[in-house]
């Protein structure tokens, strides 16, 4: 018998607001965190633009001692850090005294982690000042240095890890963390991903050339999932952060229920039927949304709202096209569609998580949050599905089941089924 | 060259920001142990001394670092080093 598992506690340092309660004020109004980036104009970037959280320095020292700001140059383990300990103390969960608490464990991905303070250790290195490098170079650059830091910060005394794949690394996270309750082997996990910012992230993505570099001038339109006049997606970075518990657990210390997890899959294309390292096989993009449905145990009708991958490439209307022919639903049968990027960019590793955040607010509250940008409505896409399933504003409405998707590099894919709680 | 009283001063404001255990750290006496009795994570000790180089500008090889576990045995770490630079 598999455990029910069910999200008590949200946190999110995102590029258009830091914390649950302005993060919601921004994400109904539709509002955009994306800004001109000095420093990628300076390094000649095509795109000089993206989205960074607006983390302030009373923040940063609302969650970190004064000794781990010192040398602390690793923006992945900040947004890290005040996501996961706002999602543990929005659960309204207790820091371990002298026990660790055995069972509750953390999943924490990223794509690269400290990118920042990796470059400041491999000049001194160069330099042959390896022995000036410090105690700090190591904890904020291992991949799991942010499960590290909130598993002591927290006291956990169950499974510390963090997992990667890609631009899927957050949904992963969350399913990880899923499987783990369900199966009895904790009973919370702390599940997030985040990824660093800035030019040494974003340079090898503005080489590919699949970043915008039309709207330097006009930062807020630029990131345009669905539209006609995509023309690639925009960085971003941050955290997400969700704490997922046992049902049994969270009924008896009376735990506020966001949602319900009902199910979910990951999967890969095999980089073969049309997949490659960095595009999806669109029939592995469909069997994993099929297949999440199916462990979920619900019906495709029953689904109201979907939270796409949708990046603002060329690869939006396949995407859609998955989700048609997963569902076998179209025109105005098809459920409601956005895209957090829309406002966000493509947060890349800490993607997932971020828009699972997103998503878990849509359901608890009851709204649909626009997706900016897209009043030109790509014609593939039209031609698909209604265009009112894709709200230009806030839509207040109660959704039941929603179903979030993302994909990654490596022809990875990763597909959860949320539900409104029902005791 | 530093009064004893005022090398420990100085010191101490050098480890203040690793100190874990700020009652210890009102009593600091020569004999006071970085990690027994102010708390300090052993992984700081490496910051500690990179901290107390730059301060005395003075070089700790690797033996000398070993030694710098108490007040007392960096200050005789760093008199040694800066006799040696005199």
């Amino acid at each position: 018998m598999r455990n029910r598992v069910v999200i008590t506690g949200l946190g999110v340092a995102a590029p258009n607001a830091v914390g649950v309660p302005s993060f919601l004020d921004a994400i109904r109004a539709g509002q955009s965190g994306i800004a001109f980036q000095p420093d990628l104009a300076e390094l000649k970037f095509s795109c000089q633009i993206g989205g960074i959280p607006p983390v302030t320095e009373a923040i940063k020292q609302q969650y970190f001692s004064e000794l781990q700001l010192r040398q602390l140059n690793s923006s992945g383990i900040v947004y890290g850090v005040i996501a996961g300990m706002e999602a543990w103390q929005n659960a309204g969960l207790p820091i371990a005294t002298n026990e660790p608490d055995w069972d509750s464990g953390i999943v924490f991905g990223t794509g690269m982690l400290g990118v920042d303070k990796f470059r400041e250790s491999i000049y001194k290195v160069d330099e042959g000042q390896v022995r000036r490098l410090g105690s700090t170079v190591v904890i904020q650059t291992m991949t799991s240095g942010v499960s590290a830091f909130l598993g002591g910060m927290i006291g956990c005394g169950n499974q510390l890890s963090a997992n990667s794949s890609a631009c899927a690394t957050g949904t992963e996270a969350l399913l990880l963390g899923y499987e783990r309750i369900a199966n009895g082997q904790a009973k919370r996990v702390l599940a997030g991903s985040c990824s660093d910012h800035g030019p040494y992230i974003w340079g090898g993505f503005d080489a590919m050339r699949v970043m915008p570099y039309q709207f330097n001038n006009d930062p807020e339109r630029a990131s345009r999932p669905l539209s006609a006049t995509a023309s690639g997606f925009v960085p971003g970075s941050g955290a997400g952060a969700l704490v997922l518990e046992s049902l049994e657990s969270a009924l008896e210390r009376k735990a506020t229920i966001y949602a319900e997890v009902l199910g979910g899959h990951q999967n890969s294309g095999g980089q073969r039927g049309g997949g490659s390292m960095t595009a999806p096989n669109a029939q592995a993009v469909k069997r994993c949304i099929q297949q999440a449905i199916q462990q979920a145990g619900i019906q495709p009708d029953e689904i109201d709202l979907i939270d796409g991958h949708l990046t603002a490439t060329i690869k939006d209307s396949a995407e859609v096209t998955a989700w048609c022919e997963a569902l076998g639903r179209r025109g105005a049968d098809f459920p409601y569609i956005n895209s957090l990027k829309s406002m966000v960019g493509h947060c890349l590793s800490a993607a997932g998580s971020i828009e699972c955040v997103a998503a878990v607010l849509e359901l608890h509250h009851g709204f649909i949050y626009p997706s900016i940008n897209s009043e030109d409505l790509h014609p593939e896409i039209s031609a698909l599905i209604a265009p009112d399933r894709i709200p230009q504003q806030v839509i207040t409405q109660n959704s039941t089941v929603l179903a979030k998707a993302n994909f990654g590099f490596g022809d990875v894919n990763a597909c959860v089924i949320l539900k409104t709680f029902y005791p | 060259m530093q009064t004893k009283d005022e090398l420990i001063t100085t010191l101490k404001k050098i480890v203040k920001p690793y100190v874990q255990d700020e009652q210890a750290f009102e009593h600091v006496t020569e004999q006071t142990d970085f990690i027994n009795d102010l708390k300090i994570n052993s992984a700081n000790l490496v910051d500690i001394a990179l901290d107390v180089e730059e301060e005395f500008d003075i070089v700790i090889d690797n033996e000398a670092m070993e030694q710098m576990l108490t007040v007392g045995s960096s200050m005789d770490v760093i008199n040694k080093k800066l006799a040696e630079k005199a």
